[in-house]
């Protein structure tokens, strides 16, 4: 349960760009979060409302998008999404692949508007 | 007026730029650093307690370790004569590499070989932050069960080398070696797989032989 630190980090950075733009305010922030990020949505959103909730930067949304495991096949460069589980190659039944995706803890966008 | 402004930033980034730091600093000395991972109660101090133990004479290691609450670790670990520095996060559920960066402030990298990270009892916060080490090393005790990596992929994926322990406990317990093999297997085909009891001595010479490759190669580096 390290969601309330990593919401904290998301909300400095939130502070940190708007502090360059006097005048306006954020209203949302794009969080990107991959399947290996051991990272639960729910928990995040938890923790990120909990902060927020009577502080100067509500009503401050967060927009999380959640990415699935994708795998590149080192046999045949077939990729696939992945259930995390299971890393067969779907074309060739090999196991040696390499990771593209599911890694992301990322801050995508910040939506602001006229404080 | 409502704009979007596109970032493209580690949640992390703050971590990320002091492990990134920790990590050039390890280089330049040549110092080999591993972070050792588990569940509460896998063995991670019963293992380092050996590997202090074992390791050859002219070694220079020293150890950081961390815990919620408590000093027990480190008074475990001194008995061995390497330097060892107790991390009390009090609550926080994993090591970040602010902790690291300031438990290592007053030690001269130079003098050492080899350093050792104790996280915290967890298998899930700690694989979220990078301390600059060289390889994360996941401990699994064959009491736990098979399932384990497949219900932590994320730890299992980050691992070099999965270490095995407790198996002098296999005659008593219903642990299916090979299927947890095989599920670490699934998770993270590249990381090595080493066998280990502390109790027998069973599996710690190939063990200590994986840390003796890194640090041979590191103190290369260095001459």
């Amino acid at each position: 349960m390290h969601e309330l630190s990593i919401a904290s980090s998301i909300i400095e950075t939130v502070r940190g760009e708007i502090a360059s733009r006097p005048g306006r305010r954020a209203t949302a922030v794009g969080v990107r979060i991959g399947a290996l990020a051991a990272i639960d949505a729910d928990a995040l959103r938890f923790g990120f409302d909990a902060i927020v909730k009577d502080s100067d930067l509500e009503p401050l949304r967060i927009d999380i998008e959640q990415i699935d495991r994708r795998q590149r096949c080192l046999d045949c460069s077939t990729e696939f999404e992945t259930d995390r589980y299971t890393l067969t190659c779907p074309a060739c039944g090999s196991l040696r692949g390499a990771c593209i995706a599911g890694e992301e803890l990322d801050i995508t966008f910040i939506e602001v508007e006229e404080a | 007026m409502t704009d979007v402004i596109q970032v493209q930033k580690k949640v992390l980034s703050e971590n990320a730029r002091i492990a990134n730091e920790l990590r050039e600093k390890f280089a330049r000395t040549c110092v080999t650093v591993v972070n050792l991972i588990s569940a509460p109660g896998s063995g991670k101090t019963r293992l380092l307690e050996r590997t202090l133990e074992l390791l050859p004479d002219g070694v220079r290691a020293a150890v950081l370790t961390g815990d919620i609450q408590t000093e027990k670790d480190a008074e475990r670990l001194a008995r061995f004569g390497y330097p060892v520095r107790q991390i009390t996060t009090g609550g926080t559920c994993h090591l970040d590499a602010t902790m690291i960066e300031r438990h290592l402030i007053d030690w001269d990298l130079d003098d050492l070989d080899i350093l050792f990270i104790e996280n915290v009892g967890n298998l899930v916060c700690p694989s979220s932050y990078d301390l600059g080490e060289e390889a994360k090393i996941v401990l699994l005790s064959v009491t736990e069960g098979e399932e384990k990596p497949l219900k932590y992929p994320s730890i299992f994926f980050k691992a070099k080398l999965i270490v095995l322990t407790k198996t002098d406990l296999l005659p008593y317990v219903p642990f299916d070696l090979e299927l947890a093999k095989l599920n670490a297997r699934s998770i993270n085909a590249d990381a090595e797989i080493i066998e280990t009891s502390c109790q027998t001595g069973d599996g710690l010479t190939q063990w200590m032989s994986w840390l003796e490759a890194r640090v041979l190669r590191n103190a290369a580096v260095r001459s």
